[in-house]
């Protein structure tokens, strides 16, 4: 495919030129005007310039070297000591729990959400970057978190911090249900499968009219804490928190507790999957992956891991809903397409499957780019697939690659 | 002595074809039994059923365990028949595995396989693979294993202790930290077994474990399984078509052809088996 003879430089660029026009040409070069419709090529001809400029670039620059080299690179041990990887871990955590101080507003609104997606991230990558089951549903499990908060508070009075372990367990339960019917399915088929999964709960909250509100959606209260409450009068019978503590109220306290109490929840979510990465079941998981027939043949109960799998990803999913519930303080169907499984399954996959490291970074990447973008406007979304694709190209198994434990030999 | 395996008139068919024909073999415990065939001969179906891959559809695979005689048969779940219904008993036994039973019951009751085209967990490193194989051996409480409690730690410094040592025996410690999928083949061959008898089976079965080595590593094997028996006291039972090989190693050989078992003696016998001859040299009037 490659050649250094500009004669087939020139003809290729004239083809993929050619190819631009008869592709772009109809669509955008017709504009309807009433019954008829006038010809307009200059916006085809500036797309056809652009592929054929694209076609030279592929002519002339060393494709070769975006590739990854594969080298077997030798195991090594950690890098760092366990005492220097903790004292790593509390320096970030006590940096970004500062942020609320020295931050701007506007920036922990996008933290937030950036946080969320951390913790879907991390939920979606037991499921699919540790045990293999492709899930293109998970946005469903999501939403049972999101809904299960504001479903809550309106039937059975339930607050924020009963909400948390309700909806844990809520959507573990959707978990097994949906990790039954698929217990013998793999790759497409289970893809196919989760896929009617998400899209099955968001239209029974969307025509649910009685119980869901259907696309109307539902309040959700702003979370309190310890019955303090983040508002400048209290209305839910407790004692406003700024009045508490004596300070002026300001309109960044509630998002303020949020995003700390969210980063906790991101925190200890870290160390438990990372802890649980090196346990039997983490193991269990990834063994799954790479091979169920030898799993059973070592005596492991497949059934069991993979529901296992299912129920711990969604559970993790579903606290990521009540966080998204009460920072929103608004619920409805809108928020649970498949475009937000897509953008789920794409953290997972960037960041590199399996990798904390990795989904923590393409999770604030893909969340913190598109802020970033806001410059371009119309051209956001173009710049940010142009950017994966790039990621995808220099680093095809995603930014982090997945490390294994390592294990000292122990001299006796 | 009693033996450790008893194959009771085992028969598979797929659809027509009949895989296995009624058959009967013993394994005596300590010893290690070759059985071999022509391809097609249903070898592995063989192995597939004692394993708990495939579930037959007539006939016991009984095994000697502490707890008593077990057939691993019905530890898969059988289908449901109209006249269980007149035996509670069998109802019950039956729909408790057929929720619950399956392949890693059989491995629990103490068989261990490998498999014809090696199957590792090639992701994972080489002592992950070992580690998987003790999953039942160690303490898999989360919330222990979250919090890091010394119950917990203990059990994992043990499993991987256990690793090191099968590593040692199967002569890979140096690549312990390396991931399985890059190791070359013989040493993937070597690994799977030491995978198996992480699992401490009673049992051990051997899908043809001298496929695609050379002679140096075929005599390296060779010493390997007569360690399992001598060392570890497990019980082989071995599939292979290197005759010299199996005729070297085996105190029993089965001869399986079409399904059905048509010779079982000591190998020296063996070789001289009319009917064995027949079947690898073929009969005088269809040459």
């Amino acid at each position: 495919m490659r050649t250094k003879n500009p004669l087939h430089i020139l003809i290729a660029i004239a083809v993929a030129g050619l190819a631009a026009l008869v592709m772009t040409g109809p669509l955008s070069g017709l504009i309807l005007d009433g019954y008829d419709f006038q010809a307009n090529f200059k916006v085809p001809l500036i797309l056809a310039g652009f592929a054929m400029f694209a076609r030279l670039l592929f002519a002339v620059l060393p494709m070769e070297r975006l590739r990854p080299h594969k080298t077997e690179l030798p195991p090594k041990p950690a890098t760092f000591k366990p005492w220097q990887a903790a004292l790593g871990f509390f320096v970030v955590f006590a940096l970004c729990a500062s942020f609320p101080v020295w931050g701007s507003k506007y920036w922990i609104t996008v933290l937030i959400m950036a946080l969320i997606y951390v913790l879907l991230g991390l939920g979606l990558n037991i499921v699919v970057g540790l045990a293999g089951l492709l899930d293109l549903g998970f946005v469903g499990f999501y939403a049972v978190g999101a809904y299960g908060y504001a479903l809550g508070f309106k039937y059975l009075d339930l607050g924020f911090w009963g909400a948390l372990p309700t909806a844990a367990l809520t959507a573990g339960l959707f978990g097994a249900v949906l990790g039954f019917p698929v217990l013998r399915m793999h790759g497409d088929y289970l893809a196919i499968v989760t896929l009617g999964f998400g899209e099955i709960i968001r239209l029974i909250l969307n025509n649910w009219l009685d119980f869901t509100g259907g696309p109307n959606g539902l309040d959700a209260p702003p979370p309190t804490f310890l019955g303090w409450e983040f508002k400048e009068f209290a209305n839910q019978g407790g004692t406003p928190f700024h009045e508490a503590f004596g300070f002026e109220y300001s309109k960044g306290l509630l998002d303020g507790f949020i995003y700390l109490t969210l980063l906790v929840a991101v925190a200890l979510t870290l160390y438990g999957v990372h802890r649980l990465r090196r346990m039997p079941i983490g193991r269990a998981w990834e063994a799954l992956r790479e091979d169920e027939i030898a799993c059973r043949s070592l005596g492991l109960n497949h059934v069991n891991i993979k529901l296992s799998a299912f129920m711990m990803g969604a559970s993790i999913g579903g606290v990521a809903g009540v966080f998204f519930a009460a920072y929103q303080g608004f619920v409805s169907p809108v928020s649970f397409s498949f475009f937000e499984s897509a953008l789920v399954l794409a953290i997972v996959v960037l960041g590199g499957m399996g990798s904390l490291t990795g989904v923590v970074l393409s999770a604030l990447f893909l969340t913190i780019m598109p802020e970033l973008l806001r410059e371009f406007s119309d051209y956001r979304i173009l710049v940010f697939g142009i950017a994966m694709v790039l990621i995808m190209i220099v680093k095809p198994r995603g930014l982090v690659q997945l490390r294994r434990p390592f294990f000292a030999v122990k001299e006796s | 002595m009693k033996p450790l395996l008893r194959v009771e008139d085992l028969s598979v068919r797929f659809g027509g074809i009949m895989a296995l024909n009624k058959v009967n073999f013993e394994v005596t415990e300590g010893s290690i039994t070759g059985l071999i065939g022509p391809n097609g001969a249903g070898k592995t179906t063989v192995f597939n059923c004692l394993t708990g891959f495939y579930r037959s559809q007539g006939g016991a695979v009984w095994l000697k365990t502490p707890e008593g005689e077990v057939n691993l048969s019905t530890l898969l779940g059988a289908k449901f028949r109209l006249e269980d219904l007149g035996q509670p008993a069998k109802l019950l036994e039956k729909t408790y595995y057929g929720f619950f039973g399956g392949t890693h019951l059989v491995t629990r009751a103490g068989v261990a396989r490998t498999f014809q085209n090696i199957r590792l967990f090639r992701e994972m490193s080489v002592l992950e693979n070992l580690l998987v194989a003790q999953h039942l051996l160690v303490n898999r409480n989360i919330l222990s294993g979250v919090l890091q409690l010394p119950s917990y730690r203990r059990a994992e410094e043990a499993a991987v202790d256990r690793a090191y040592q099968w590593l040692k025996t199967v002569k890979l410690e140096s690549y312990a930290n390396h991931l399985a999928g890059s190791l070359s083949y013989g040493n993937q061959r070597r690994l799977e077994i030491a995978r198996a008898m992480c699992t401490s089976p009673r049992l051990i079965c051997l899908d043809e474990p001298a496929a695609g080595l050379n002679p140096k590593e075929t005599r390296e094997l060779a010493d390997l399984i007569r360690l399992l028996r001598e060392e570890h006291r497990a019980t082989v039972l071995v599939i292979e078509h290197d005759m010299s090989l199996v005729m070297s190693i085996s105190d029993h050989v089965v001869v399986l052809n079409y399904g059905q078992v048509i010779a079982a003696d000591r190998p020296k016998a063996i070789q001289e088996h009319p009917k064995v001859l027949a079947a690898y040299l073929g009969t005088e009037t269809t040459a």
